[in-house]
């Protein structure tokens, strides 16, 4: 039989065969083993890796609620099933103890994080981002124009625009992010009138 | 990328500088082997023998900061060699452009080109400009003789870049320049093709953009744009980051690459003017000019139903630049420190390790009266408040730090480097009470929206009227069950009427109202269409009356044979795979290379609809036009250049239409080899006041955070920064999986073993890295990977460090602190984007 | 099914270490913390967790400053293999279907007498003193899986198949020397070498030592008669190796 690494890779993870003995080389090593897949009967979703840019696949295999193995996606065209690292480590970032569970807070001058709610946090925010934007929104702002004189030649000069922007608040980030919020972000932002705004691509 | 990971494979020579596919981008690296199984040859130019260089047919090292040498003789080997594609330069370039006699060039004018502006540090590009006919087109001359001629002017500017000049600026030994030459100039036969595959080592540099300006030109010279196997391909360092920057969370951009209004534009219709190209020649498609389309289609999208033909489609209330304002990073964070915002998002980023001068950031986010923080892991950013030197009790800063759910606890696209948008599902809820990043914006769009609401405030009207459709809303009006695939939607655009084709006698129906748009070849300038982001107009489509999720898509088909596999998810625009691809095809749209055809004219296709005689097969082309031997309605390649032609002259730049040789802000050298008068770049924005070894502050609002330190004993030796493959960025989606800090533990410094012997330094050794700014722990690596450069008749040394690593985890602080606390505050003339692959530093053994 | 077999080809290896974290990845084997010794390389060698790494090996070149060879380290899965010959232990090792030496740890008496006997030092024990080491994803490989680590190689350079394809393969392409081609009966890790064996850090003539194919031969079939695993283990490492500890064992090479 000619086995190949295609013939391999085609068959999927989880659904397939049952446990298959092994049968040892001596009387004494033929104890019998089943060989079963730990993700046998897991649920199978397809994602992108989060690391670089090459866009590889990855299958992600769960049962319960819970990640129980990510390996590549022999479908995808790019990758073809294969992964680096990083891509190979995606298990330990959904299953890992130091991930952030609970909002936090810290205090002006406080040396520790402190829990806090969800709702909490959002509406201090909120509040936070009226105020500042209140304080600091800029209807009209000074540019240097080119204006024509009477006598035919061009001048600067200083002239109010209006700028409808707010300078107190500053964002970065994020490349990590999906698309479509990448999209809502920006037009949020740009709602409240921040103009500085920058992410991962400028630096 | 021009074009995408896969058609590396269809490469005859491809050639890595400015980045390092087998450490940052390891898959791609499956398609340089397939490539070379094929007799490909791969040749790698780095500073340091990496994981890449290990591969290479041919590895050469250069100084970090000295492509542009390094490739400026490639052009004159080429030009002399007559290595370039003739028929393809003189047709498909501006080679044959003709340019105002007054222009001069740094040969002539003492390292500057003509309109140099000293005190103001700026080119009045008046001279840069074409000589125009009487019908306002560019005048050409198609033998390319004439002395103002592009063609020409290019050879005499490179004319300076001989292999010795090149050898003795670069480092790189001048047989070694001359082989990559000549195999890297025989791609300019119509039979084969060379790739270009670069990275943040060749944007990180006051430089950047014209780095990649010289192989551009490098690339239009011998015909290797719009091929399959050729390109200028950005190898792009997040999994979105192409997402990110298309949908415009820059200050500089809108989404779609629309720029971002300024104040002095007063209204649309101001705003529309100042950003249509306009070319009198028909034969140019200049695609910037549907600005208007795309701008408006925009408005509608982000104001829906609130942005009308009477309010000048809600124009005003999108926030305006001063004219000449820049928010880009590196003035952002100066801006912080000098107290101008009291509140800063740092979302999904840390840049208290990623920003150059890492310490300047960190001290300005003391400065920050609030600061909310959102990622999967605690952070140096976000707990900047206890990293090293800073007086805790003293700092005022409030922060909050929401969790976020990872990529695969929500649904959502990513976008390759390859432009490939592909869609995400959700494998499981999001850990903890993490919330997916969208569901945390929607929540903070209503909690703010209704602060507005009850108690008013500044110009509520943008807060209030902006359209946010995004799934059920209960009774107070929040969106309750947040609904991404509407967002998707909203992006992708709808025909918010029926929209009609008005060239066709009578009109044909192109969309039905409230259907999602087809593409953004059917969205107007009118209202009457929407799309917030118009690249993006087809990802999440309708095909008789099916609604389709492009992104999704898992075909496996590749009809080509060149590994576009059109079925499989969706990449910008329209689909189309290889960028400029009509330059794949001779005048009469016939394939240069029949072998890997990327489009062709079929003259016998018929049109379904029109019944016409006359088509093209294979990618989808840039524009349906027939070919440019068609004198009538034959159009151009570069669609999205009013000449219709490729740069290989760019009088759009800040510093100059053909790239020159400047050194990095930190350089060891006293002067420019190229000339003594300008060292560095000179238009970049300096921060910390003029030129020289021993500046002060700046009157004009330098500070001494920004003390750089060039040619100074004190900082003998050239480093870089870069990645590795076992981590991410600044780590914190690496250092926190025990897997990744297993292999990579620790920041290190690698080191040449002829410096590591000079400073006692034995391999493993804890060293210290220093800079003007900064200070760094390390592990000495020394190793053959690094070499001492000859540089005009001396020895350069050369280290390398990691910026992976920062104090908050491992939380021992065995992993060290971020090599960025090394780096300067000094950008690119044209992006701002700092520059961090060359500056100077000290090593010292602990 | 013939007896598979992983070619590893190190010129086309690119030094990601994918194979070493989808290893840990497939097998649950935990990270552990290390420290930079001046060398990409980590951990420095197996270990209970790490069934498989990447060597980065640096050597003179005449073309360039240095030659960076990355070399794949892992269990070879020997058609003669020494740990089995000596294991006292009935079922803790044996030979998968695919010809893989795999381990049963319930079985496993912690005897260590594997880590003698093995030409390769690759058995390691895991803090339960039981045997862990690459079982060449035993259980994949018997549900039509390849294992985790070929799986996720990007270039070729770990390669999954039938051994003879393999070989072929190896053969076609012009390497020098396929390494373990007829070593102790066939290796089930194969290199495609270009340069000897040594450059690559590999024995040139690997083999089990000469008391252990003793002991295998003539003393095994009369010494299990009565005795039970410990025992058994304490008398197969009396007659095979003399009265010495085995933790004072080689480590290195």
């Amino acid at each position: 039989m000619d086995v190949t690494r295609r013939d391999f890779l085609k068959l999927s993870g989880g659904a397939t065969v049952a446990g298959v003995a092994a049968v040892g080389l001596t009387p004494e090593e033929a104890a019998a083993k089943e060989m079963e897949l730990r993700i046998k009967d897991a649920q199978q979703t397809t994602t992108i890796c989060p690391y670089c840019s090459v866009g590889c696949g990855i299958i992600v295999h769960t049962k319960d609620g819970k990640v129980i193995n990510a390996e590549g996606d022999p479908d995808h065209p790019i990758s073809e099933g294969t992964l680096c690292s990083k891509g190979q480590s995606l298990y330990q970032i959904v299953n890992n103890p130091m991930r952030l569970t609970k909002p936090r807070y810290r205090a002006p001058g406080s040396t520790e994080w402190k829990e806090v709610e969800w709702d909490w946090a959002l509406n201090e925010i909120a509040q936070r981002v009226k105020d500042t934007r209140d304080k600091t929104f800029k209807l009209t702002s000074k540019s240097k124009v080119k204006e024509k004189q009477p006598d035919g030649t061009e001048k600067d000069v200083e002239k109010d625009f209006t700028v409808n922007r707010t300078d107190g608040i500053a964002h970065v980030g994020s490349a990590a992010l999906d698309n479509e919020e990448c999209y809502m972000l920006q037009k949020l932002l740009r709602s409240w009138g921040l103009v500085y705004v920058e992410h991962q691509a400028r630096i | 990328m021009t074009n995408h990971w896969i058609d590396v494979r269809n490469a005859d020579v491809i050639l890595v500088m400015g980045g390092n596919p087998a450490e940052n981008h390891p898959i791609s690296m499956k398609w340089i082997a397939k490539a070379k199984e094929q007799g490909a040859k791969l040749i790698v130019v780095d500073p340091r023998f990496t994981r890449t260089a290990a591969k290479a047919d041919i590895y050469a090292p250069l100084r970090s900061g000295t492509d542009i040498a390094f490739l400026g003789g490639m052009i004159k080997y080429i030009i002399e060699n007559k290595l370039y594609f003739r028929e393809y330069v003189a047709n498909y370039t501006n080679a044959s452009f003709l340019v105002n006699p007054e222009f001069k060039g740094p040969g002539e004018l003492n390292g500057v080109f003509s309109g140099y502006d000293n005190k103001g540090r700026k080119y009045d590009k008046k001279t840069w400009a074409y000589q125009l006919d009487e019908n306002g087109l560019p005048k050409k001359d198609l033998s390319l003789k004439d002395p103002n001629c592009v063609f020409q002017l290019l050879k005499k500017h490179y004319s300076r870049y001989d292999i010795d000049k090149v050898s003795s600026i670069t480092g790189t030994p001048a047989e070694k320049l001359k082989e990559i030459y000549d195999v890297y100039g025989s791609t300019g036969k119509p039979d084969r093709v060379g790739t270009e595959l670069y990275a943040m080592g060749w944007t990180q540099h006051t430089v950047g953009t014209q780095n990649i300006r010289t192989m551009a030109i490098i690339q239009l010279l011998l015909g290797n744009m719009g091929m399959a196997g050729g390109g200028v391909n950005a190898l792009r360092g997040e999994s979105n980051v192409q997402g990110s920057t298309d949908h415009g969370i820059l200050f500089h951009i809108l989404p779609g690459y629309l720029p971002t209004p300024k104040a002095v534009w007063t209204d649309l219709k101001t705003y529309i003017e100042k950003n249509t190209p306009q070319t009198k020649d028909t034969r140019s498609v200049n695609w910037w000019s549907n600005r208007g389309k795309y701008i408006t289609s925009y408005l509608k999208a982000v104001y829906g139903n609130n942005a009308t033909k009477d309010n000048d489609f809600a124009y005003a209330w999108l926030p305006k630049l001063d004219e000449g304002m820049n928010c880009s990073w590196l003035v952002l964070f100066d801006q912080m420190l000098k107290d101008k915002f009291e509140g800063f998002f740092a979302w999904g980023q840390n840049p208290a390790c990623s920003g150059a001068n890492a310490g300047k950031v960190r001290k300005a986010l003391a400065r920050l009266k609030w600061m909310v923080n959102v990622n999967l892991f605690d952070n140096e950013t976000g707990s900047f408040w206890k990293g090293p030197g800073m007086k805790t009790e003293e700092i005022q800063t409030e922060v909050f730090q929401l969790p976020a759910a990872s990529s695969v606890e929500k649904e959502g696209s990513i976008t390759n480097s390859g432009r490939l948008a592909q869609w995400r599902t959700r494998a499981i809820a999001p850990v903890g009470e993490s919330m997916p990043d969208s569901e945390i914006m929607n929540e903070l769009y209503f909690r703010v929206r209704k602060l507005y609401k009850d108690k008013g405030g500044k110009f509520p009207a943008p807060v209030m009227n902006l359209d946010w459709n995004y799934g059920e809303k209960d009774a107070s009006g929040k969106v309750a069950k947040f609904d991404i695939h509407q967002v998707a939607k909203e992006i992708n655009g709808y025909y918010l009427e029926d929209v009609y084709d008005k060239k066709t006698d009578p009109p044909t129906l192109l969309g039905k109202k409230g259907d999602l748009c087809a593409s953004f070849v059917h969205l107007q300038a009118d209202g009457t269409t929407s799309s917030g982001n118009w690249l993006y107009s087809q990802s999440y489509t309708q095909k008789e009356g099916k609604i389709i999720n492009m992104m999704a898509r898992r075909g496996k088909d590749d009809p080509t044979g060149l590994g576009m596999y059109p079925g499989w998810a969706w990449c910008w625009p329209v689909n189309r795979h290889v960028l400029y691809n009509r330059a794949s095809v001779d005048l009469n749209g016939n394939p240069w290379n029949p072998q890997r055809a990327v489009i062709k004219w079929n003259a016998l296709k018929e049109d379904p609809k029109t019944k016409k005689l006359g088509g093209w097969e294979g990618d989808v082309p840039d524009g349906p036009a027939p070919p440019m031997a068609d004198e009538k309605t034959g159009k151009y390649p570069f669609i999205m250049r009013a000449e219709g032609v490729g740069l290989i002259y760019g009088p759009g730049l800040a510093d100059g239409p053909f790239p020159e040789h400047y050194e990095a802000l930190e350089c060891p050298l006293q002067e420019n080899p190229m000339q003594p008068q300008h060292r560095i770049n000179p238009t970049i924005k300096l921060f910390y006041g003029v030129e020289g070894p021993h500046q002060k502050p700046a009157a004009e609002g330098g500070s001494l955070e920004d003390i750089f330190a060039s040619c100074d004993i004190r900082f003998p030796f050239v480093a870089t920064t870069y990645r590795v493959s076992e981590h991410w960025q600044t780590g914190v989606l690496t250092r926190h999986l025990p897997w990744q800090l297993e292999m990579s533990p620790e920041q290190f410094v690698e080191l040449s073993e002829e410096l590591a012997e000079d400073l006692k330094i034995k391999n493993g050794d804890k060293v210290i890295v220093s800079s003007a700014r900064g200070r760094v722990r390390a592990v000495a690596m020394v190793t053959r990977r690094f070499k001492p450069f000859k540089v005009m008749d001396s020895t350069v040394h050369q280290v390398g460090l990691p910026w992976h690593f920062g104090w908050q985890f491992p939380e021992d602080g065995s992993a060290g602190d971020s090599a960025n606390l090394l780096t300067p505050t000094i950008g690119d003339a044209n992006t701002m984007i700092p520059e961090t692959k060359a500056f100077l530093v000290n090593i010292e053994k602990v | 099914m013939g007896r598979m077999s992983i070619l590893v080809s190190p010129e086309l290896c690119i030094g990601c270490r994918g194979c070493q974290t989808a290893c840990k990845e497939w097998n649950q084997l935990s990270g552990v913390k290390t420290e930079n010794r001046g060398s990409t390389e980590n951990p420095p060698d197996l270990t209970p967790n790490t069934f498989n790494k990447i060597r980065y090996v640096e050597l003179p070149s005449e073309t360039n400053m240095v030659r960076w060879l990355f070399v794949s380290q892992r269990c070879m899965h020997c058609g003669d293999a020494g740990c089995m010959k000596i294991c006292p232990a009935p079922g803790a090792l044996f030979r998968t279907d695919e010809g893989a030496v795999a381990f049963d740890k319930d079985k496993c008496v912690g005897c260590k007498l594997c880590v003698t006997s093995c030409p390769f030092n690759v058995p390691r024990y895991d803090e339960k003193n039981k045997i862990s080491k690459c079982h060449l994803c035993a259980e994949r490989i018997a549900n039509r899986l390849e294992p985790a680590c070929t799986k996720t190689c990007p270039t070729g350079a770990l390669r999954f198949g039938e051994r003879d394809a393999l070989l072929g393969l190896a053969q076609k392409a012009g390497y020098a020397k396929v390494y373990g081609q007829a070593d102790l009966e066939g290796l089930g890790a194969m290199y495609a070498f270009m340069d000897a064996p040594k450059i690559y850090g590999m024995n040139e003539n690997p083999a089990i030592p000469e008391s252990v194919v003793f002991w295998d031969n003539v003393l095994r079939p009369l010494a299990y008669l009565g005795l039970a695993g410990a025992v058994a283990a304490s008398l197969v490492h009396y007659v095979a190796f003399g009265p010495k500890k085995i933790e004072e064992g080689k480590k290195d090479e």
